[in-house]
């Protein structure tokens, strides 16, 4: 079981979204994550899920997603050839005593302090799945108070884009 | 030209060349009804006595014709009670287009009276749906739905259009239909010439057809490239009447219920050709072990269904008789493989469909049927034993048509599909082989079929049981009868005569020859109750689970 990464552009329609997410579960694929928005052209909306499965399977999940009429294309985005990252706010409990830890290790991560309470440090922080699971690791020892986390958002690297066009085959 | 919604729609049915529906009236649909009623003369509305009804006739419609079936329901139970019958045509691949109304726009979230989320409802069930909001899309929506449901892989669009919309004027500009063929540059030339060097390799080459060549109407292009390979070729339950039944080169039926000769070939081929078929559960059985010889190509419309079930060697993506036929003329040289096509002959006499005290009797029937009918008879069916019989007994045709819901396995599909076939194919003779369970599901149309006196032959294959049902609880549940026994006797000649239709019976004595040809000669809508044993079975059975040359044979009597 390996983890796969799917861009997965779609016509900018209500229930599209529900559309994708509806032949997961039917079909008994997981989603690790997903994250969804509007791209350059306003028509059209991104997806990138990111799933675990056998390739055969990954392979039937983009098949089955490309049929959906209101979806354009579907590319698999692979971690070496692809920009991946997430957006993660995190809560961190503090004490006068650990707070300059916690601020160190924010700043180590490159992570952004956004608010601040006598008992608590909330931060922003983006990054792959590595970085963000590392951060956690170092960061849970002081007590997280509370952890939303957008999901990966990825892009191809170098100058290829997903095109608006489907495959034949 | 301004027209109201309804008026839109009406006008879109006839750009799409539609002349016969199905459906029934209600609330939120009255102003599509009321543009129906100014058009009675271009477009025919066929009434049913329900909603799933209605959807069957539909599915039976365009399973017959090879055009789109169209239907019409009302929002809310209108709506759902089509569910049923578009799951049957989505798993079936038919290309259906459903109407639904919904509650007006300004009411839709706020669980109004009759207001049911279809879109949702059906998301699984169909190729596309949509719900129209704004009556300037509304005709594009629909030569888009139509489209959809013809394309590619064939199925069931729905639209689902508010009462307001309906209502709202708009500008509808008539636009030509965008007639559309199975485009042969998208067959990839290379997966062609990899499939030919295969076969020339091949010694043992085994065919799978299924409902794709139907579809597709490549019957002939089938024929054609089965002389030409010189090969064996078994079908799918809805591949039946791909070639003749007494074509020489076909095994019958793989899988669950095929013939011993199609199983044994397809475990001992070494090169298995696919096409048009998905490797349903029902045929395939263990995975692991089926055509565990062979190099498995697979020809179909869909990627999806590649490497689906089963993992194949190669595949070629395309419609069915374009890469048919592209084979056809790409292959110079015919193909031989006479030890091979002697060993099936051989297998052919050593494995015969044996006849027994325990399947005699539906066989006598469907042969009977088979010699009092035309071949260009269209055969539908119910769901359970007879349906199986009527697979394996019936002589198929290409000429014919089989009509069953192969996929989802719908009781009551029967009357519904059958009355659409006829709608479809007045000059074809049309018999609905149905079950005593499944036909009292929707005996209802009964209604229909006498009020636009449609000369069906409703044969019910009355064993007074769930047949199928009892066949597993005695060979797998210790003959724990649970809730099977029909112990109401109901008299369907009776019943038949209440709702004005002609009602016959055949005992188990009665020449069912002599019976049907006297029914069929009626040229009027008539039930024929007939006769058979309680304990019946349907034979050869694979276990569920068991490889698929591991049958269950009748016992000799």
């Amino acid at each position: 079981m390996e983890r796969y990464t799917l861009g997965i552009l779609v016509n900018n329609h209500p229930g599209v979204l529900s559309r994708v997410v509806g032949l997961f579960s039917r079909r008994g694929y997981n989603i690790d994550s997903l994250s969804v928005g509007e791209t350059e052209n306003p028509d059209i909306s991104r997806i990138t899920c990111v799933v675990t499965g056998d390739r055969q399977i990954v392979e039937q999940i983009e098949k089955q997603v490309a049929k959906l009429v209101d979806v354009i294309n579907v590319m698999e985005l692979s971690i070496q050839g692809s920009i991946q990252c997430e957006l993660v706010l995190v809560k961190v409990c503090t004490t006068p005593t650990t707070r300059a830890a916690v601020v160190e290790l924010s700043e180590i991560f490159k992570a952004k302090i956004v608010d601040v309470t006598e008992s608590t440090l909330s931060l922003q922080l983006t990054g792959n799945l590595d970085k963000i699971a590392s951060f956690l690791h170092l960061a849970r020892p002081y007590g997280i108070a509370e952890l939303v986390r957008t999901g990966i958002t990825a892009m191809q690297r170098g100058s290829q884009a997903i095109v608006n066009g489907k495959d034949a085959d | 030209m301004k027209l109201n919604g309804a008026g839109i729609i009406v006008e879109c049915l006839k750009e799409q060349g539609v002349d016969t529906i199905f459906g029934f009236p209600g609330g939120a649909v009255l102003n599509t009804y009321d543009a129906l009623y100014k058009n009675k003369e271009f477009i025919r509305h066929i009434l049913t006595a329900h909603e799933q009804g209605a959807s069957h006739a539909a599915d039976g419609y365009a399973r017959a014709t090879g055009k789109v079936g169209v239907v019409f329901a009302t929002s809310g139970p209108g709506a759902t009670n089509l569910v049923t019958g578009l799951a049957t045509a989505y798993m079936d691949s038919i290309p259906v287009v459903a109407f639904t109304g919904n509650v007006s726009t300004t009411l839709l979230g706020r669980d109004s009276f009759q207001e049911v989320d279809i879109t949702g409802i059906t998301m699984p069930i169909t190729k596309h749906n949509y719900i129209v909001k704004d009556v300037d899309r509304l005709a594009d929506t629909i030569r888009e739905a139509f489209h959809i449901a013809q394309e590619g892989r064939p199925g069931p669009v729905l639209i689902d259009v508010p009462k307001d919309v309906s209502a709202a004027m708009a500008e509808y500009v008539p636009m030509e239909r965008k007639s559309f063929s199975p485009s042969f540059e998208a067959v990839k030339p290379s997966a062609i010439e990899k499939t030919i060097r295969l076969l020339k390799e091949s010694t043992r080459p085994m065919l799978y057809v299924g409902g794709g060549v139907i579809r597709s109407s490549a019957q002939k292009e089938l024929a054609e490239f089965i002389e030409k390979i010189d090969t064996p070729m078994g079908v799918s339950l809805m591949g039946n009447g791909a070639v003749y039944s007494d074509n020489p080169r076909f095994t019958g039926m793989i899988g669950m219920h095929g013939t011993r000769v199609s199983n044994i070939a397809v475990n001992n081929c070494d090169l298995l050709l696919v096409v048009g078929a998905r490797f349903s559960d029902r045929v395939v059985s263990k995975a692991s072990a089926f055509a565990r010889k062979a190099k498995v190509i697979q020809i179909d419309v869909d990627p999806a269904e590649i490497n689906k079930n089963i993992s194949t060697f190669h595949h070629v993506i395309g419609d069915v008789k374009v890469v048919l036929s592209i084979l056809n003329s790409k292959i110079s040289e015919p193909l031989e493989h006479s030890a091979w096509m002697e060993q099936i002959a051989l297998w052919k006499r050593e494995y015969p469909m044996k006849i027994s005290g325990e399947t005699r009797r539906p066989r006598e029937i469907l042969q009977a049927l088979s010699q009092v009918l035309p071949p260009s008879a269209v055969i539908v069916t119910e769901v359970g034993q007879h349906q199986m019989w009527a697979a394996q007994f019936y002589n198929h045709s290409p000429e014919g048509r089989f009509l069953t819901s192969g996929g989802l396995g719908t009781m009551g599909y029967g009357t519904g599909a059958a009355m659409g076939a006829q709608f479809g194919c007045p000059d074809r003779r049309v018999v609905n082989v149905a079950g005593d369970g499944s036909f009292r599901m929707n005996c209802n149309e009964l209604a229909t079929i006498a009020r636009y006196r449609i000369p069906l032959v409703i044969l019910v294959m009355n064993n007074h049981t769930l047949g199928m049902v009892r066949q597993w609880q005695t060979l797998f549940y210790e003959q724990r009868y649970s809730e099977t026994t029909l112990d109401t006797d109901i008299n369907w000649v009776k019943l038949a005569d209440a709702y004005g239709v002609h009602g016959m019976y055949l005992s188990t004595e009665d020449d069912p020859a002599a019976v049907l040809s006297a029914a069929i000669a009626l040229n009027a809508p008539v039930v024929v109750d007939c006769e058979i044993p309680l304990d019946n079975m349907v034979y050869p059975m694979v276990a569920p689970g068991a490889s698929i040359d591991d049958m269950i044979e009748e016992t000799n009597d």
